[in-house]
């Protein structure tokens, strides 16, 4: 069986109607016990498992996912991968992870699809455009490329925008991260898959976890829906449904579930050269190699785990992008759907030790799970096998809830989760 | 559009509303321990089904009210007792 992605192999396998490769991983059946289980088969999860296995040689490693991999939110994000974040723990977290996605697809031997076309985020008012030469600013002292640009820059980049005298939003200038683009989601998560699988870990599919097992105050498994798995170490890596495992295993995260939904029109010839991001209107748009114009919505008002999306917000998006990019009024729309994000006060992600021994958590990445799956799942593997938090991930633990270390990118960067 | 009934003015669509966070939210003493304060202010349970949620009906006449709502299905009941509720939104 052909297992390799090359184009030698490509050809050799057209010439056998390409029915000679194999699965891209083992669909496994679940052990008695492991060393770790890790609850989430999404992208951070099974890049947990992948770095356990590379970086730190622990091989005796499960996933165990509901569904199907790559099902959730993994499946349902914009595609947008970026680090222009304000604090520079924040940016030290994200740029690891744009820099990983950088030689991903080498590393992993999958075409991620990664288009470092530009994230460009649009300036509406005077106090955007102060806001973001102090974002611009913050970025490079970072150390991450972020260049704030005028109006003829942004009608260079994207000319079909709003530039009109009458403009609802009248567009004043933008700041640009030029490494930040799109990356294919689904390849992300197989990706991962192939390569985990390939290092021995096993990925158990429609394998939902019911409970925990527990010795003296301490996890040390988990119940599913296919049979009690024991486990030294437990990672819950379930995003939007994060709340859930925890009041299983008896406590509570600073974590409030959001639907947050996207769609995309029919496909067209290309009209959109970058990710384009109006935080005044809470809406953003690419376009897709197949073409279709591919539409983020921010978060629905309201708490719910409905993987649908709140008409109210979907029909707000409509309206702010055709404010915004006219000449798209005429695509249908094809799909809409939601994903149940992770919410947390800060808009910073939750990585490291829970409060019971033995749970190990990676959650709270809001609406921006997607750009982090390197190093959600580089650092929740160090912790894993270490016991000691990885530098990265430091301050972002459950602690800093009660000491108020927050890292408040809410404020700072406007990221909208 | 969802509809909500206001127990004032009947029913609305959605977007005349603001969810409030959940309720009832009891502030423990100003003297409390971090612990305590954290909790307060960030912990929540977040359950899938059944809360108690505030909601305002902003657009409209601008009245706070007390609901059971579900999150997994988003069915309102609304005029629900406040005091049969755990001390920070959970279901009674």
């Amino acid at each position: 069986m052909r297992d390799r992605y090359s184009a030698w192999n490509l050809l050799q396998a057209s010439r056998r109607g390409h029915l000679d490769w194999a699965p891209a991983w083992r669909d496994a059946e679940p052990k008695p016990r492991y060393d770790i289980v890790v609850i989430g088969g999404g992208g951070h999860g099974l890049a947990t498992a992948y770095y356990l296995a590379r970086e730190h040689g622990i091989r005796d490693v499960a996933v165990v996912e509901r569904s199907w991999i790559g099902g959730g939110n993994s499946g349902r994000n914009t595609t947008v991968v970026r680090s222009n974040y304000f604090y520079p723990a924040s940016a030290g977290l994200y740029d690891f992870a744009l820099q990983r996605y950088e030689t991903l697809s080498d590393e992993l031997d999958f075409n991620l699809m990664f288009s470092q076309r530009g994230v460009l985020t649009l300036a509406h008012s005077r106090h955007d455009l102060d806001i973001q030469s102090r974002w611009a600013n913050a970025m490079r002292f970072n150390g991450v490329d972020g260049e704030q640009i005028d109006a003829e820059a942004v009608r260079a980049l994207e000319p079909r925008l709003n530039f009109s005298a009458g403009a609802r939003f009248p567009i004043l200038g933008g700041i640009v991260q030029k490494r930040g683009g799109t990356i294919r989601h689904d390849a992300v998560v197989w990706a991962y898959a192939r390569a985990a699988s390939a290092l021995g870990i096993d990925i158990v599919q429609n394998c939902e976890v019911t409970g925990f097992l527990r010795h003296g105050g301490a996890i040390c498994g988990v119940r599913t829906t296919r049979g009690n798995i024991r486990a030294e170490r437990v990672a819950a890596v379930v995003a939007g449904h994060s709340s859930l495992l925890a009041n299983m295993a008896g406590f509570r995260l600073p974590v409030t579930s959001y639907g947050l939904q996207a769609m995309v029109t029919e496909p067209v010839k290309p009209v959109l050269n970058t990710v384009t991001l109006s935080p005044a209107v809470g809406a953003y748009w690419s376009q897709s190699d197949k073409g279709e114009v591919v539409i983020g919505g921010g978060l629905d008002a309201f708490p719910s785990y409905a993987q649908r999306g709140s008409f109210a917000t979907t029909q707000q998006v409509v309206a702010s992008t055709l404010a915004l990019l006219p000449s798209l009024g005429r695509l249908r729309l094809l799909r809409q759907w939601a994903g149940i994000v992770d919410v947390v006060h800060d808009s910073s992600p939750i990585i490291g030790a829970s409060p019971v021994p033995g749970l190990y958590l990676n959650c709270g990445w809001g609406t921006g799970g997607l750009k982090a799956v390197p190093v959600g799942g580089w650092t929740l593997a160090h912790v894993l096998a270490t016991g000691r938090d990885h530098p990265l991930a430091e301050p972002f633990g459950l602690d800093r809830f009660r000491t108020g270390r927050l890292i408040d990118e809410a404020a700072a960067s406007g990221i909208a989760h | 559009m969802m509809l909500i009934d206001c127990p004032h003015c009947g029913a609305r669509q959605e977007n005349e509303f603001r969810y409030g966070g959940v309720s009832p939210l009891v502030r423990p003493p100003l003297d409390c321990e971090d612990e305590a304060w954290a909790r307060y202010l960030f912990f929540r349970e977040n359950p899938s089904g059944g809360t108690m949620e505030r909601w305002c009906h902003d657009f409209g006449c601008g009245e706070w009210f007390v609901v059971r709502r579900d999150t997994a299905t988003h069915r309102f009941q609304a005029d629900v007792d406040e005091a049969a509720c755990g001390a920070d939104g959970t279901a009674a």
